[in-house]
C-alpha cells in the first residue's frame, strides 16, 4: 500500500471526525453533546496515528476521552438542568455571536492554509512519534512549557477546591 | 506504508467485530426472545412502587472535585511514561525536571488533603 | 484431617452427561489454548509472507491479494479473540459460582452438566430467549449503545496483551499505555448506560463506579511506572522480554519497591473492575445491581461477560508487568532464535515452547484470578469514604514512594548488579516462607474442625 491507501484512510477519519463534532454544536441534548464529542475524539485519534504520532494518539485519549470527558459529563449530569433552566431562549443573541466567530476563524484558517501554499508532508524518521523519542524533546527542547505545566495543574487543583467547598 | 502504522491494524479489525458480534448477538436476541412491552415492564425500578421524583437526580459536588483532580493527577501520569522510557536517554539532568514537576504536583496533593477535599465523611 | 465422604460425579448420573462433561472439560481448554497459538501464524508477517511465497507461490512484495491475505488473517484473528474471551468469561463465571458456593457450604449450580460445568452455556442460551427491555423513560439511543462501548473496551485492551512469546495481536509500542487509555472507553459505557437508563440506581451506581474508577486509574498509572522504569519500554512484550524466566529474574522480586507497586497494581485492578471489596457500584442491598439495572436480557449479559472476561484481563497485566510473563526457566533469547531455526517456517520445537510459554502464562494468570474470585467471596465490602481514603491518602503516596525508591533502586542496580541479585533471593525466600506458613496455619484451622463430617456427596 502506498499514499493512497494513507489518503483513503485519512477520509475513514476526517469524516466522522467532522461529522462528530458537527453533533457536538448540533445536539439539543448537553449527553448527546459530550457524546458526539467523545466520539470526535476517538476519531480525532485515528488521525494522529496516521501521522505516526503514536504517544500523542493515546495521550489524547486518555486525557481527553478519558479524564476530561468524564468531568463533562459530570457536570453534565450533576446538573441535570432541563431546557428551561438553561435559559435556551435567551442565548439566541449569543447564537449569533458565535455563528460570526466560527465564520471568522474559517476566513483565518483559511486565509493562513493558502498563504503557506501546497507544501508535501516532511519525511520523518523511524522513530518519530515514538514514546522515546516524544520524551527526549519534550524534556530537552521543551523543557520549560513542560515546568509551567505543573504549576498550571497546581492552579486548577486549588481552583476546584475553592469552588466546590463551602468552607475553605 | 509505514510498518508502524501496519501494527494498529488488528485494533480497527477488532473495534468493527465488537460492532458486528455486538450486533448479531443482540439481533439474535431480539429474533428468539418475545417483545410484549407494557407500562409496568417501561417503568425504571423502584422496588415494585411508582416511580417518584426525577429519575435523573442531582448528586453531590464532591463528585465533580473528584473528577478534576482525575484529570490533573491522569495528566501528570501522562507526562511521566515518556518520561520514564527516555531516562535512559537524558539521563539525570531530567530526574531532577520530573523532581520539580512531581514535588509541585505532590504541593496539590497535601492541599486537598489538608482542605478535606479527599475526607467523603461529612465533617 | 477432615472426613469428606467424596462421590464424583454422583452415583447415578448418566454416562453420556459424564461423558459430554469431561469430554467438554479437556476439550474446551484445548480449544482456547489451540486459539492462542493459532494467533500466531495470523499476526506475524513474516510468517504470513513465508505463507504467500511458498504455498500460494506469489511474491507478497508484488501480489495484489497479498493485502487481502493480511486482512483475511487479521479477521481470524480478531474472531479467535472474541471466541477466546467468550468462553473464558463464561468458564469463570461457572468457575466463581462453584467456588462461592464452597466458600459459602453451598452446594452451587449443580444441574447441567457433572458439577455444573455446562451451566454457563444453558445461561447464555436462557438470555438469548429474553425480552430486552428499555425503559419508557429512557434514552433509547444511548442506552442501546452503550454495553457496545464496554465491550469494546474490553477486546481492546485483550489485543496488546501477551499470552506467548510470539502471541500478541498487537505489540504496540505504546502497549501498556494504549491499555491504560482504552480503559475510558469501558468508563465512557458505564457513565452513559447509568445515565441513559432514566433510574435513580442506574444513575448513582454509574456515579459511583466512575469515581472509583477514575480514582484508581492514578495509583494504577504510578505502579505501572515501576515496570516502565526497570525496563524502559512500554511494549507488553518488552515487558516481559526484560524479565526472566526464574522467579528471581521477575521484577516483583528484583526490586522491593516492584514488590509494593503490585500489590498497589492488584488493589487498583480490584477497583476498577468493581470486583468485592469494592464493588459499591452494584451494592445489591443498596442500588439493585448499579449501573445496569435495567438491562435486561442479551444486553446484561454483555456486561456480565465483559466483568468475567476482565478476570483474564486483572491476572495477565500483572503477570506481564511483573510476575515474568511468558517466560520460561532456562529458556532464553536465544534458545528461542535457534529452536526456531532458519527456515522461513518455524520448527516444531518452537511451535512446542509457543505453547509451553503459553502454559506458564495461563497458569501465572488463573492463580492470580483464583486470589481475585478467593478474595471476593472473603472480605466484605468497604464503604465509599474508605474505598476514597484508600485510594488518595495511601495508594497513591505509595505509589510515588515506590516509584522514587525504584529511581534509587535502578542507579544502585547498574552500579553494582550483585546487590538486585541478592534482594531478589532473598525477597523470593521469604515469599516462599511466608507462603509456607499460610499453608500450615491452613492446614491447622483445618485440623481443628476435624471431628465435622464434611459432606461433598452433592458436589
Amino acid at each position: 500500500m502506498g499514499a493512497s491507501a494513507e489518503t483513503v484512510l485519512f477520509w475513514i477519519f476526517a469524516v466522522p471526525l467532522i461529522a462528530s463534532a458537527a453533533g457536538v454544536v448540533a445536539a439539543r441534548n448537553p449527553v448527546h453533546a459530550a457524546m458526539s464529542l467523545v466520539s470526535a475524539f476517538f476519531w480525532l485519534a485515528g488521525i494522529y496515528v496516521l501521522l505516526t504520532a503514536h504517544l500523542l494518539a493515546f495521550v489524547q485519549v486518555i486525557v481527553y476521552a478519558g479524564a476530561i470527558m468524564v468531568l463533562f459529563l459530570f457536570v453534565v449530569m450533576l446538573l441535570s438542568l432541563t431546557d428551561a433552566e438553561l435559559g435556551l431562549e435567551k442565548l439566541s443573541a449569543l447564537k449569533w455571536v458565535g455563528v460570526v466567530g466560527a465564520a471568522g476563524m474559517l476566513v483565518l484558517v483559511v486565509s493562513a492554509l493558502a498563504q503557506s501554499g501546497p507544501r508535501a508532508m516532511r519525511a520523518v524518521g523511524a522513530d518519530f512519534g515514538t514514546v522515546r523519542a516524544v520524551g527526549r524533546i519534550l524534556f530537552t527542547q521543551y523543557l520549560l512549557p513542560f515546568e509551567a505545566t505543573s504549576v498550571l495543574l497546581l492552579v486548577a487543583i486549588v481552583g476546584a477546591v475553592v469552588v466546590a467547598k463551602e468552607k475553605i | 506504508m509505514n510498518p508502524a502504522l501496519q501494527s494498529y491494524f488488528p485494533l480497527a479489525v477488532v473495534i468493527v467485530l465488537a460492532v458486528i458480534l455486538g450486533l448479531t448477538l443482540l439481533g439474535l436476541a431480539n429474533l428468539l426472545g418475545p417483545r410484549r412491552p407494557n407500562e409496568a415492564k417501561s417503568s425504571p425500578f423502584e422496588f415494585g412502587s411508582r416511580p417518584s421524583g426525577l429519575g435523573r437526580d442531582r448528586f453531590d459536588v464532591k463528585f465533580y472535585l473528584l473528577a478534576l483532580l482525575f484529570v490533573v493527577f491522569d495528566v501528570e501520569a501522562v507526562f511521566m511514561y515518556p518520561w520514564a522510557v527516555s531516562l535512559g536517554d537524558l539521563g539525570w539532568p531530567s530526574f531532577v525536571v520530573m523532581a520539580v514537576f512531581g514535588a509541585t504536583l505532590v504541593v496539590g496533593l497535601v492541599y486537598v488533603w489538608k482542605k478535606g477535599a479527599i475526607d467523603w465523611s461529612r465533617e | 484431617m477432615a472426613q469428606f465422604s467424596f462421590a464424583f460425579p454422583k452415583p447415578g448420573t448418566k454416562k453420556l452427561l459424564v461423558g459430554a462433561t469431561l469430554g467438554a472439560a479437556l476439550a474446551i481448554p484445548a480449544l482456547l489454548a489451540g486459539l492462542l497459538v493459532f494467533l500466531v501464524p495470523m499476526v506475524n508477517k513474516p510468517l504470513l509472507d513465508a505463507f504467500i511465497r511458498e504455498k500460494l507461490g506469489h511474491v507478497p512484495a508484488t501480489w495484489v491479494g497479498t493485502q487481502w491475505v493480511y486482512a483475511a488473517a487479521l479477521f481470524l484473528a480478531g474472531i479467535a479473540m472474541f471466541t477466546f474471551a467468550a468462553i473464558t468469561g463464561g468458564i469463570f463465571s461457572w468457575y466463581e459460582r462453584r467456588v462461592a458456593a464452597r466458600i459459602q457450604s453451598r452446594i452451587g449450580p449443580n444441574r447441567v452438566g457433572v458439577a455444573g460445568f455446562l451451566q454457563w452455556i444453558a445461561d447464555a442460551v436462557k438470555l438469548l430467549f429474553k425480552e430486552d427491555l428499555v425503559p419508557g423513560e429512557a434514552d433509547a439511543m444511548l442506552f442501546r449503545a452503550a454495553p457496545y462501548f464496554v465491550v469494546a473496551g474490553m477486546t481492546l485492551v485483550l489485543v496488546a496483551l501477551p499470552a506467548g512469546q510470539a502471541i500478541v495481536v498487537a505489540d504496540l509500542d505504546v502497549g501498556i499505555f494504549y491499555i491504560l487509555a482504552v480503559t475510558s472507553f469501558i468508563v465512557v459505557g458505564i457513565l452513559l448506560s447509568g445515565w441513559s437508563s432514566n433510574s435513580k440506581w442506574s444513575l448513582f451506581g454509574a456515579i459511583r463506579a466512575t469515581a472509583q474508577v477514575v480514582s484508581y486509574e492514578v495509583p494504577a498509572g504510578l505502579a505501572i511506572l515501576v515496570p516502565v522504569l526497570m525496563a524502559g519500554t512500554l511494549s507488553t512484550q518488552g515487558l516481559i522480554r526484560a524479565q526472566g524466566g526464574w522467579p528471581w529474574e521477575w521484577f516483583f522480586f528484583r526490586n522491593p519497591a516492584a514488590a509494593v507497586a503490585f500489590f498497589i497494581l492488584f488493589i487498583s485492578q480490584l477497583a476498577e473492575g468493581n470486583r468485592t471489596p469494592f464493588d459499591l457500584a452494584e451494592a445489591e442491598s443498596e442500588l439493585v445491581a448499579g449501573y445496569f439495572s435495567e438491562y435486561s436480557g442479551f444486553r446484561f449479559a454483555l456486561y456480565f461477560l465483559v466483568e468475567w472476561a476482565n478476570l483474564w484481563i486483572i491476572g495477565a497485566v500483572a503477570t506481564t508487568l511483573f510476575l515474568g510473563g511468558w517466560q520460561i526457566p532456562g529458556v532464553s533469547a536465544q534458545t528461542w532464535a535457534s529452536v526456531r531455526g532458519a527456515g522461513s517456517f518455524p520448527a516444531f520445537g518452537w511451535w512446542a515452547l509457543q505453547f509451553v510459554s503459553l502454559g506458564i502464562f495461563a497458569v501465572k494468570t488463573l492463580f492470580l484470578v483464583n486470589v481475585v474470585i478467593w478474595i471476593r467471596w472473603t472480605l466484605p465490602r468497604i464503604r465509599i469514604d474508605q474505598m476514597m481514603n484508600l485510594c488518595w491518602k495511601y495508594l497513591v503516596p505509595a505509589g510515588f514512594a515506590a516509584m522514587l525508591f525504584t529511581l534509587v533502586w535502578q542507579m544502585v542496580a547498574t552500579w553494582a548488579p550483585i546487590v538486585e541479585k541478592i534482594t531478589a533471593l532473598v525477597v523470593f525466600a521469604a515469599t516462599v516462607w511466608v507462603t509456607w506458613r499460610f499453608l500450615q496455619q491452613t492446614r491447622k484451622n483445618v485440623s481443628l474442625i476435624a471431628h465435622e463430617r464434611v459432606d461433598l456427596s452433592n458436589w
